[in-house]
């Protein structure tokens, strides 16, 4: 009689993540500093994107003994990543329970043009996408959550700004176009079309949209809200910073008060060193994790 | 013309806007509430699904814990909401809610409820209702006066003591509004008591 992992319950979940922070930790004690601060997931990673960054080499799933430790020392949802199209990894997520899997840029991807055909997994995935055409790919793969990519690990919000604006302008865009001008339009996109259709009928993603990549202050935080994120994704942002727990508080009551600037200023003073920023400006282009993602 | 309704609905995290949505079909006017003085002159107030610990850490920053247990006008709490009106947090209802007692999300489902059993009053309640349940909680050791009005495999998730109406489920996420028209029925009930 119950029906397990269907696209209501897999998208559900992100339903009731919005309006919420999820936060990279990287041990048990990180995981439980994060659900204390009010944190509404856990991403669990080896180690956070600025260390990806600066480490090089191969980045691949979590150990599942890590994931493990984290699960048992938090009751909000876990979330972890495998690579792009290393449906293994997603395998091997889904038989540790995990909640969501996160099919991540961030890590190498393993598969060049395919992602992982996220439909006929029980666990729901969260997708990046820098753009309409790659978010709507990655739902019609199956993701029951997307998130717009920014660039992870820098401290730089620009490129987060930069996937919000084109993502939810172009949703604007296509509410004002004719319907013999939407086959085309999804043909631009590399898009299916009823997804398209569906889109330019109801004004937004059919999925949660998320915003990740380079948040690191709670102005951050609500400034994507104002963009229309349902929510906000933080990396390095926290555990990289001089007082994780105060500024992980910070950013949960941002994103809640991301409209009252009166809260905004009064949370954002006093919270000691952010983390270290690299400008996205000046990363080569062959350094870009935005671009990983077909 | 009949003054609509106006209802609270909580806004500090998790999924308000569906339910302030059923609401404005249902011809009802959703307020967001994210501050105490927003509960002021409510008909009724909605909780909605979200993280609890969340949801509760953020309540009580702005002093809405106080705020609700203040809060007279029939409340409606769904999954973390109903877990936030349990005798472990606010107490404005007499149980204890499993948090997470069905699993992680693997174990997340739907199915269709039985209503008609303990309650003959539902609205069509020879139509099933889908429950959409999302790591969802069920209700334990519930006191005398609480009415348990659809169950899942022996256990309570979805109930009623007095003014205060708890679902286990997400009726906000299906099109089904039997649910909240059942509550907006509790606050009318109320509304005309106190006037």
């Amino acid at each position: 009689m119950a029906e397990y992992g269907t696209m209501r319950v897999k998208s559900g979940l992100a339903e009731m993540l919005k309006g919420g922070v999820i936060m990279d930790v990287v041990d048990a004690d990180q995981a439980k500093i994060a659900e204390a601060s009010g944190a509404v997931a856990v991403m669990a990673l080896e180690r956070v994107p600025a260390d990806i960054r600066r480490d090089g080499g191969v980045a691949r799933m979590s150990d599942p003994e890590m994931i493990r430790e984290i699960q048992e020392s938090v009751s909000i949802p876990v979330m972890a990543k495998c690579r792009i199209g290393h449906f293994a990894e997603a395998q091997i997520l889904q038989a540790l329970e995990i909640d969501y899997i996160d099919e991540s840029e961030v890590l190498t991807p393993a598969d060049l043009e395919h992602h992982v055909d996220k439909w006929r997994f029980t666990v729901p995935f969260v997708c990046g996408a820098t753009n309409l055409g790659e978010a709507l790919r990655r739902i019609s793969e199956g993701a029951a959550m997307i998130r717009t990519k920014g660039e992870a690990g820098t401290g730089d919000i620009v490129n987060a700004v930069t996937h919000m604006r084109s993502v939810f302008g172009h949703i604007r865009k296509l509410k004002t176009l004719a319907e013999e001008e939407l086959y085309t339009e999804a043909k631009n996109l590399q898009a299916p079309y009823d997804l398209v259709r569906w889109v330019a009928e109801n004004g937004k993603l059919p999925v949660v949209t998320f915003t990740a990549g380079g948040i690191a202050t709670p102005a951050d935080a609500a400034l994507c809200m104002q963009l229309g994120a349902d929510g906000v994704f933080v990396g390095s942002g926290i555990f990289k910073s001089g007082d994780p727990e105060r500024r992980a508080k910070a950013i949960v009551e941002a994103t809640t008060h991301f409209q009252d600037a009166e809260i905004l200023a009064r949370v954002s003073a006093g919270l000691g060193e952010p983390m270290v920023g690299i400008s996205t400006a000046s990363l080569d282009p062959s350094e870009l994790l935005e671009s990983r993602g077909w | 013309m009949e003054k609509p309704l106006r209802i609270g609905v909580l806004a500090v995290q998790g999924n308000f806007r569906e339910h302030a949505a059923v609401l404005r079909r249902l011809g009802a006017e959703p307020v967001e509430v994210r501050l105490p003085e927003q509960l002021e002159g409510l008909d009724g107030l909605i909780l909605p699904g979200g993280e609890s610990t969340a949801i509760t850490r953020l309540m009580r920053l702005y002093g809405l814990d106080e705020a609700l247990r203040r809060f007279e006008a029939p409340v409606f709490g769904t999954c973390a909401g109903m877990i936030v009106l349990d005798r472990d947090h606010l107490g404005l209802a007499d149980f204890r809610v499993q948090r997470n007692a069905f699993g992680r999300q693997v174990r997340s489902f739907e199915a269709d409820l039985d209503v008609c059993a303990t309650r003959p009053s539902f609205r069509d309640c020879e139509k099933p209702l889908r429950g959409i349940f999302i790591r969802a909680p069920w209700i334990e050791d519930a006191g005398p006066d609480v009415e348990v009005l659809a169950e899942v495999d022996g256990h309570a998730v979805l109930a009623r003591q007095g003014r205060v109406l708890v679902a286990a489920f997400h009726p906000e996420l299906t099109d089904d509004t039997r649910i909240h028209e059942l509550f907006l029925n509790l606050v009318r009930e109320a509304s005309s008591v106190r006037a």
